[in-house]
């Protein structure tokens, strides 16, 4: 019996084998090495609701109508009975109360495209803050970042799909924001909406966008992202045998296979089970859209809260002064364009370019495969941490009627602390921040050089006490002085021997002064004499 | 974790150099050596497998045991037993798969070296060598290509506007963008209830009450009625006419304390639905502008720059209360030209029309 079975199987393989070479591949990837930790999961769990909002979106495509045509709903939903609205409304409420499992597939797709923006945030920081975006992997930092802006831009023509009075209203945020872009910000509210907002275009258009053209591209870089991790290998945390030369794990076949396959199935089920008892995006108590009615507490999704919260941030006036400036009778509205446009632009554009800065502060050269521990690169982590609570700020002003319910504040006081908390709160954040991180260090070194506290204390015969320090495994030993020590550049002089001006002197300057705030201040790894003076000092 | 691993039998450290103590010791699970706990493993395995499809055949019983023309109560249960049989279904397998991973299959750590990015000398020198060749077969290198070279890069440059010209073109309709300006208020237009569109009296508005008002004849249109809706909304409101201080020049665009302010936000837009009665504050929901209908409907908090439009109102002779003339301003969020082009000059003989009644 089984040889019949492994002769079907060898067989098929050597059929396949013979048009495909596709015995070196698998010869290549079947026992590839993966590194273990579970902060390397957040990655799979994104690309896992990625997988989920496919299986759950095609399930909704068969639906759902990208129409604004207007009609007058009849369906089971009585409370609608006789209200006008687009196709697409009719037919999200036709989705939720009128297909068996429906609102199922419906509430999964919409948990699933939170889960993955959160999970690719999470992903992201934990690349941030553990140095992965280092040589060889500063082009994969980037097609990871772009396809967070695409998560960004999926999730957001997904959401206001429905049609519906609250997605409604932010389209007309959007529209808004767009019109304040100088010169040609009138055009592409047109060309955007098709005339004027919200006309009858944008519907099918957003659809077209959601279900082709944002997948399409999310769908191929992440091909793109995934090859670059099997080419550069993964990283691993640091610990005995692991060096930028080596990957040290268990095999694709069989150990990842099981677990990082299993783990698709915890992912799709645990959105299953969210979507069977929690609701989210209850159109049908909203209404379809209208352009009058508004209600209070109106959040977009989470992951666009950063935004509108920075839009609330803003004050159109500073005492007297005012945030929109009429030029020559053309009108510039500072106080949409910077919390809208500006400063997400900032923001994304120093992600985007964080691995060079670094890099240029750094002067490395070499690849980098093993991580590093937050705590031994003050300043990275410090920024990271501040970007984290600069963000938070805008998270909370955008939540701020909420807030204030929910606390009893009044609504202008907090927006109030807002704009101090966001200049000051990621000052503050980078400076703590950057202390734990020394204390933590400090922390490392007394360990290297005293050992574990036993807790046992011994009297010696002259009538001293003292505890009994027990030493460091090696393996504990070797995770707290491996790492790299990194100097601040040096500055090569501004003129040569012969008094002539060197070429490049000043873009020198500037890496050197970014150096130094890196890295003047740094506390280092015990070397090896310091490690036996602290033992020949105990014994 | 100390305890886990091998007394130290290597040197921490040779010739001022710390020394990588290699893999740490690997502790056996118990079903590695104890074959009752790897059989007890494998039937829990097997259990989790058997929970999965359990949660396969529950859901496809739920989706045929429903009663599709139950009523919406039902379809919180529905939901949730589907999720729930989903679950089932997804997890078993999932913890299945992992739980082997983790007891049985083998977990001793292996190294493979890595290979730098970089490609070898002759590696890279053949790629030079292959572009060198390649260049020269197609004649490029030589100078007197210069007209090739340049008339290749035109043409593929220009080429997608070939078709990106008339995509975007057509897809921002008529481009009139001069819209923004206008809105369907013209003088004589009632002011009606949003949404059913019955036109107010001026008697009926109370001290301290607020209407949302849509143009007369907004619910009639044929073709766009969203686009009209969305620049015309309207706010009215009636306030203590000694509270109200009436702006210069706008002096009788108001009516016994009846006065009547665009909706549309001038942040981004958004309906500013909120009035506070007490303090006469209007509140945008979206970003939190906040008006004062007092005073011109001035901002006195939030992103917002400048003031609602107001509309100028009177009262025609059956005494409903009617436009003056179409906002003096474009309604909604600043733009670029907002301040350039035409808008209604207002007139002294059209601000009183009417206003008798």
């Amino acid at each position: 019996m089984a040889t019949k079975v492994e002769a079907a199987a060898s067989g098929t393989a050597n059929w396949l084998d013979e048009r495909t070479s596709i015995g070196s591949f698998v010869k290549y990837f079947a026992r590839k090495l993966f590194p273990d930790h579970w902060s390397f999961m957040l990655g799979e769990i994104a690309l896992y609701s990625f997988l989920v909002l496919l299986i759950t979106g095609i399930f909704l495509t068969a639906f759902f109508v990208p129409s604004m045509d207007v009609v007058t709903y009849h369906g089971t939903f009585e409370t609608m009975h006789g209200v006008t609205m687009s196709k697409a409304f009719e037919s999200t409420l036709v989705t939720s109360f009128q297909v068996p499992g429906g609102l199922l597939v419906r509430q999964m797709h919409h948990w699933s495209a939170l889960l993955f923006t959160a999970a690719i945030v999470t992903h992201m920081a934990r690349i941030f803050f553990t140095g992965a975006f280092r040589k060889p992997r500063e082009i994969n930092w980037l097609v990871g970042f772009t396809l967070m802006i695409l998560s960004l831009a999926a999730g957001f023509t997904g959401y206001s799909l429905p049609d519906d009075v609250l997605s409604g209203n932010g389209l007309r945020i959007i529209d808004g924001v767009v019109k304040s872009i100088p010169i040609i910000g009138t055009y592409i509210s047109y060309w955007l909406f098709g005339g004027e907002f919200p006309g009858e275009a944008l519907i099918p258009r957003m659809f077209t966008a959601h279900i082709l053209l944002v997948p399409g591209l999310i769908l191929g870089l992440v091909a793109v992202h995934l090859f670059l991790v099997f080419l550069h290998k993964h990283t691993q945390y640091p610990g005995g045998a692991r060096t930028d030369r080596n990957v040290v794990g268990l095999p694709l076949f069989p150990v990842y296979m099981a677990k990082a396959g299993g783990f698709f199935f915890v992912v799709f089920g645990v959105v299953a089970l969210v979507a069977g008892f929690f609701t989210i995006n209850p159109v049908w108590n909203y209404g379809p859209y209208d352009p009058s009615p508004v209600s209070a507490g109106t959040q977009p999704d989470w992951y666009i809260l950063f935004v509108d919260g920075a839009l609330r941030l803003m004050p159109g006036w500073i005492g007297g002064h005012p945030f929109e400036w009429v030029i020559a009778g053309y009108t510039l509205s500072w106080n949409i364009l910077i919390p809208a446009l500006i400063l997400p632009g900032l923001f994304f554009g120093f992600l985007a370019l964080y691995p060079w800065l670094e890099a240029w502060a750094t002067g490395d050269r070499g690849e980098r495969h093993v991580l590093d521990r937050p705590r031994n690169v003050p300043v990275r982590t410090g920024l990271g941490v501040a970007l984290i609570s600069f963000y938070v700020v805008l998270v909370i002003e955008g939540s701020n009627d909420i807030v204030a319910m929910l606390f009893h504040l009044s609504l202008n006081d907090i927006t109030k602390t807002n704009r101090i908390a966001i200049f000051a709160l990621p000052i503050i954040s980078f400076l703590i921040t950057r202390r734990i991180c020394f204390g933590l260090q400090r922390k490392d070194r007394e360990l290297v050089l005293h050992g574990h506290e036993t807790g046992r204390i011994v009297r010696h015969e002259h009538g001293e006490y003292i505890e009994v320090h027990e030493p460091l495994s090696d393996q504990e030993l070797w995770l707290r002085v491996s790492f790299d020590d990194v100097a601040p550049l040096q500055l090569e002089p501004e003129f040569n021997d012969r008094g002539v001006r060197r070429k490049g002197y000043k873009w020198d300057r500037f890496k050197a002064r970014l150096s130094r705030f890196y890295y003047e201040q740094r506390i280092q790894p015990v070397t090896p004499a310091e490690y036996e003076e602290a033992r020949h000092a105990h014994h | 974790m100390s305890t886990d691993e091998k007394q130290q039998t290597t040197p921490t450290h040779v010739d001022g150099e710390w020394v990588d103590p290699g893999l740490p010791y690997h502790r056996p699970r118990r079903a590695d050596v104890d074959p009752k706990a790897a059989k007890r493993a494998e039937r829990q395995v097997a259990v989790l497998f058997g929970i999965s499809i359990l949660g396969t055949i529950a859901s496809i019983a739920v989706y045929f045991a429903q009663d599709q023309t139950e009523e919406v109560a039902s379809i919180r249960l529905v939901n949730g037993l589907l999720g729930a049989s989903l679950f089932l279904a997804m997890i078993g397998i999932g913890i299945g798969a992992i739980h082997w991973a983790r007891t049985l299959m083998r977990d001793h750590e292996m190294i493979e070296e890595r290979h730098p990015m970089r490609s070898s000398d002759e590696g890279r020198a053949g790629a030079i060598q292959n572009l060198k060749d390649g260049a020269e077969d197609s004649g490029l290198t030589t100078s007197r290509r210069t007209l090739l070279k340049g008339s290749l890069i035109t043409a593929v440059a220009i080429a997608p506007l070939a078709v990106l010209v008339p995509q975007i073109g057509n897809m921002g309709g008529d481009w009139n963008v001069s819209q923004f300006r206008h809105t369907m208020w013209k003088k004589g237009t009632r002011l009606a209830r949003d949404p059913d569109g019955t036109p107010i009296k001026a008697s009926d508005v109370t001290i301290g009450s607020v209407f949302h008002v849509i143009p007369e004849g907004l619910n009639e249109l044929e073709h766009g009625k969203l686009e009209e809706k969305a620049k015309a909304i309207v706010l009215l409101i009636r306030m203590d006419p000694a509270a109200l201080n009436l702006q210069p020049g706008k002096e009788d665009w108001s009516f016994d304390g009846i006065i009547a302010y665009s909706k549309v936000c001038t942040h981004v837009g958004c309906p500013v639905a909120l009035y506070e009665q007490q303090t006469h504050h209007l509140l945008c929901p979206c970003h939190q502008s906040t008006f004062d209908v007092a005073n011109g409907a001035k901002v006195i908090f939030g992103p917002a720059k400048r003031p609602l439009p107001q509309l100028p109102i009177a009262v025609d002779d059956e005494g409903y209360i009617v436009a003056q003339s179409d906002f003096h301003e474009p309604v909604g969020p600043s733009y670029w030209d907002r301040l350039k082009g035409t808008t209604p000059e207002p007139t002294a003989a059209a601000s009183n029309e009417g206003a008798d009644a």
